[in-house]
């Protein structure tokens, strides 16, 4: 992977532009002066421009990941937010959404300012998350306000659920005067108890320890009925089941406050994969039945979820060696994201290249309130330019986190980012 | 394929007065029955047991115990090959302490399954002496061992090799004497 | 013999098991000798891994290897303090760097053999890893059976108990299943997967049913640790609906036999009579325990090749 800061003149030759926010896909060159977009489709740049060839190529924004964690402050083992920056860029991602359930947790305006801080560093923008309550106990809910002012874009106790419904009712109510979304990691405690995977066929064979689909539709559905009662924003985070989908079907019909994310690893898996016992196919939410994965796909291919998330999760090779009851919940996502998903969804289930754009840029930036337009004259160049047909496995040298906990390992993949450019810079991968 | 020549070297007649044979030299050599027992080593050697100790009750009229034996998990060649043991099984119900006990095997060659057959009886306690019968002895000895009794000698060659075929397992009694053509 | 290893039986091969039952039976003679050895593991070091307590399946497989003069050397790894991810990886590749032949593990996590197959060369003998299987009990249970009554296929099977606890029961039922016998399942509703079903088996929660329909009962111990997950209110309510008592067994008038794999809770789900009667074969389950376990050392580990011999 190369990072080079851009010419003053750079110019996208003759690629296929898609344009996600106005929703247009044409064949043409971009202008990118001084690092912002000068012109898009047909452009007359000096003859000094620097050109890279787009030929075969789509370009279009820059992705943004509304769900990564990066383990600074405390693991930087296992991540920092350079690193994870690095990850970010291999897989076409320009932005992405910081979980707070960090060592210690983000769960004050003064950790908010350190994350924002800190990523002036970073080669992506980094946007950090608050968590909703005081070190995530689920009791006492953060300063929001304070907290928003300093650059928090959305609040979550992610990792763990606000298992008492009083406080998610009073998170919701309070975080409706600064329109922000709450995004609850829905899993019942009670019901998981000490559920390693999903509860079915596979884990009857397997012997592990299992919890069924309503650990997780059951939260949700409350959560949905609060953000109905009170009018406030919800992001429903990593959706796993189809029970899941349903519940969000019917009521996102009487409510638009209402967003939800899916990981490509829903989209890939499913729980038969785990008769190896991989465990970096122990995911929370687990990876459900097959029956569940195809209702997430047919729920993307009907709009009802608004974008891939990636949820991102590194954990050491000695956490993940370890046997299947110890190792952590978790697996990294970003470089393996795009690869995946269009597979999955382009490749396998007749989707178009548009559709798939939209859910990893202009409806994640809708979603948390970001400028969509990002071809418009004088933006700052936030760019991913990628090979739709490109077929390749996914190996160790395409992981660019600290980490190497994924189970896409050795697996196929269609489509390819070659190059994302942010901050003033261009990074071409491989 | 090479085509393999077979030469007939025992018909049903000759391998019927050799185990006659066998059997009154048995009788002559340990001056009657007293504390005989016949161990047949399977596969054939069993078949052939059984028939000693038929002669033996006609011309003695006593009857000699018999048992038999899987030398399976004794063979020395353990680390090399994989063995599934024999259906049969080895069964030895009398105690062999102080007694002389008659060896039977179809062929005598390299000597190594009397070997192993001799390790395992071990286990079973200490006779007073171990005889060998074989109806084929062909030679080619890789350890110190000899037979007592002797249907036939047939001298072979590398490359050759002694099939015995009894009734009670192969449906005729035959003995051939089989040389492995090289492939062309 | 197909696997390297024995992880589980799932998908095992139906020779495969005839042939481990064959041989067993073959090395159940060897046990009847005045001296109980061959030597046809000479040479050959096997490492008894034990992450869990368990004597009497360490017993066992000791035996096993000693009769076979094979070299044994037993390793028990306590799961306190230390979190039990370092110990495993740590632990293993230690003991695979003294050049040994086989290791014969039991640990509390699912799936951990497999694990242990990536780590290690030698090869791996899954001697019950937690809830998931234990092969080589199941093997020992299905030659008992097949003592007792000369076949397996078609025959009827019910194993009573906490089902989903149970590595013993889903290695028997995947094990007789393979060799063509009918499973039925007893127990209270809580401890019985609700995807049992999936499994190939008939689910039952009338002990006397279950009774009348079986040729031999394999009866399963009650852990009273299953009372503090709330998964069962009583040891009485259970003993009074699930447990194997002279009483109950005295009003089906029916020759049954009973098997346990130990160790036994007598006053709970078995009665120390019936333990005890003409009718129980756990002892000779015991011993033919040893002997399985030995045609199953044998079977993987005797000889390089998977030639025949002349």
């Amino acid at each position: 992977m190369n990072i080079s800061k851009l010419k003053k003149n750079i110019v996208l030759k003759n690629g296929t532009i898609l344009d996600p926010y106005n929703n247009t896909e044409k064949k043409g060159d971009i202008h990118i002066e001084n690092g912002k977009i000068k012109s898009v489709g047909k452009i007359s740049a000096p003859k000094t421009s620097e050109t890279i060839d787009c030929k075969n190529l789509i370009i279009t924004h820059g992705f943004f990941d509304i769900h990564v964690h990066f383990r600074e402050p405390g693991r930087e083992d296992k991540e920092d937010l350079n690193s994870g920056s690095l990850a970010a860029l291999a897989g076409g991602f320009t932005r992405v959404c910081t979980m707070p359930n960090t060592d210690p947790p983000i769960d004050s305006p003064e950790s908010i300012r350190y994350i924002v801080d800190r990523s002036e560093e970073c080669p992506i923008h980094i946007h950090p998350i608050g968590s909703i309550t005081k070190s995530q106990e689920g009791k006492e809910i953060t300063e929001m306000g304070a907290m928003i002012a300093e650059g928090a874009l959305a609040f979550s106790d992610d990792g763990l659920p606000i298992n008492d419904s009083g406080v998610m009712y009073n998170a919701l109510e309070y975080s409706y005067m600064f329109d922000v979304p709450i995004i609850n990691h829905a899993e019942d405690d009670c019901l998981k108890r000490d559920g390693l995977m999903h509860e079915g066929k596979v884990s009857t064979h397997l012997g592990l320890p299992a919890s069924p689909d309503i650990t997780e539709s059951n939260m949700v559905f409350r959560d949905l009925e609060l953000s109905i009662l009170t009018g406030a924003r919800l992001h429903v985070p990593h959706v796993s089941s189809a029970k899941s989908i349903s519940h969000i079907k019917s009521m996102k019909k009487k409510n638009d406050k209402i967003t939800v994310e899916v990981t490509p690893h829903h989209l890939f898996f499913s729980d038969e994969d785990l008769y190896t016992f991989d465990t970096n196919l122990k995911v929370a939410p687990p990876i459900r039945t097959k029956k569940d994965r195809k209702a997430i796909i047919d729920a993307i291919k009907n709009g009802i979820i608004d974008c891939i998330a990636t949820d991102h999760a590194p954990h050491t090779i000695e956490e993940k060696e370890g046997t299947f009851d110890m190792a952590p919940f978790g697996m990294i996502g970003l470089e393996s994201c795009f690869g995946a998903a269009s597979k999955v969804l382009i490749n396998d289930n007749a989707m178009d290249q548009m559709s798939l754009v939209k859910l990893l840029t202009a409806n994640p930036r809708k979603i948390l309130g970001l400028d969509q337009n990002l071809f418009k004259e004088g933006t700052e160049a936030e760019i991913a330019i990628y090979d739709p047909k490109l077929e390749w496995k996914f190996s160790l040298e395409n992981i660019y986190s600290k980490s190497k906990n994924s189970p896409f390992l050795g697996r196929e993949m269609k489509g390819k980012i070659k190059s994302t450019i942010v901050k003033g810079h261009i990074t071409s991968i491989d | 394929m090479s085509k393999d020549s077979r030469k007939k070297i025992l018909d049903p007649k000759a391998i019927n007065r050799s185990v006659i044979r066998l059997a009154h030299e048995i009788l002559e050599r340990n001056n009657g029955v007293d504390e005989l027992v016949l161990i047949g080593i399977l596969s054939r050697g069993e078949p052939l047991a059984k028939r000693l100790q038929k002669l033996i009750k006609k011309i003695s009229g006593s009857s000699v115990p018999i048992g038999t034996l899987d030398i399976t998990f004794h063979r020395d060649d353990f680390r090399d090959r994989f063995v599934v043991p024999q259906v049969k099984g080895t069964n030895i119900n009398e105690d062999i302490n102080h007694k002389t006990l008659i060896l039977v095997d179809d062929v005598l060659y390299t000597g190594r399954t009397i070997r192993a057959a001799m390790d395992e009886l071990h286990s079973f306690g200490r006779p007073n002496k171990i005889q060998l019968a074989v109806l084929v002895d062909r030679g080619h000895r890789e350890v110190p061992i000899r037979a007592d009794f002797v249907g036939a000698n047939i001298p072979t060659h590398e490359g050759e090799h002694v099939k015995v075929e009894l009734e009670e397992i192969d449906d005729k009694d035959l003995v051939s004497l089989i040389k492995y053509r090289a492939k062309e | 013999m197909k696997n390297i290893h024995l992880l589980g039986l799932k998908d095992y091969p139906e020779d495969d098991i005839q042939t481990i039952i064959d041989t067993g039976f073959r090395f159940k003679e060897v046990l009847d000798r005045p001296i109980k050895k061959v030597p046809s593991l000479q040479g050959k070091t096997i490492v008894n891994l034990f992450f869990e307590n368990s004597t009497r399946t360490r017993i066992s497989f000791e035996l096993a290897q000693k009769r076979l003069s094979a070299d044994t050397v037993n390793f028990s790894a306590s799961t306190s303090s230390l979190k039990k991810g370092e110990t495993f990886k740590d632990t293993v590749q230690n003991i695979e760097a003294m050049k040994i032949d086989a290791v014969v593990m039991r640990h509390p996590t699912p799936g951990s053999p497999l694990q242990l197959t990536k780590y290690i060369d030698a090869i791996v003998i899954n001697a019950g890893d937690g809830t998931h299987e234990h092969p080589t009990q199941a093997i020992l249970d299905m030659m008992s059976l097949h003592e007792k009554f000369g076949y397996l296929k078609g025959l009827k099977v019910g194993i009573v108990g906490d089902i989903s606890h149970s590595r013993v029961a889903l290695s028997n039922i995947y094990g007789l299943q393979t060799m063509g016998a009918e499973v039925t399942l007893c127990g209270p509703s809580t401890l019985i997967p609700s995807f049992a079903e999936d499994l190939g088996v008939n689910v039952n929660y009338d002990i006397n049913e279950v009774i009348e329909w079986a040729d031999a009962l394999n009866v399963l111990r009650i852990q009273r640790e299953r009372m503090d997950g709330g998964l069962l209110p009583s040891i009485r309510e259970y003993r009074n609906l699930f447990g194997i008592s002279e009483q109950r067994l005295s009003e089906h008038k029916k020759e049954i036999v009973i098997m346990h794999p130990g160790p036994m809770n007598r006053g709970v789900e078995i009665d120390s009579v019936v333990a005890d009667s003409d009718q129980a074969i756990i002892l000779d389950q015991v011993l033919n325990g040893v002997a399985s376990r030995m045609a199953i050392l044998y079977l993987l580990l005797g000889g390089k090749s998977d030639k025949e011999s002349d």
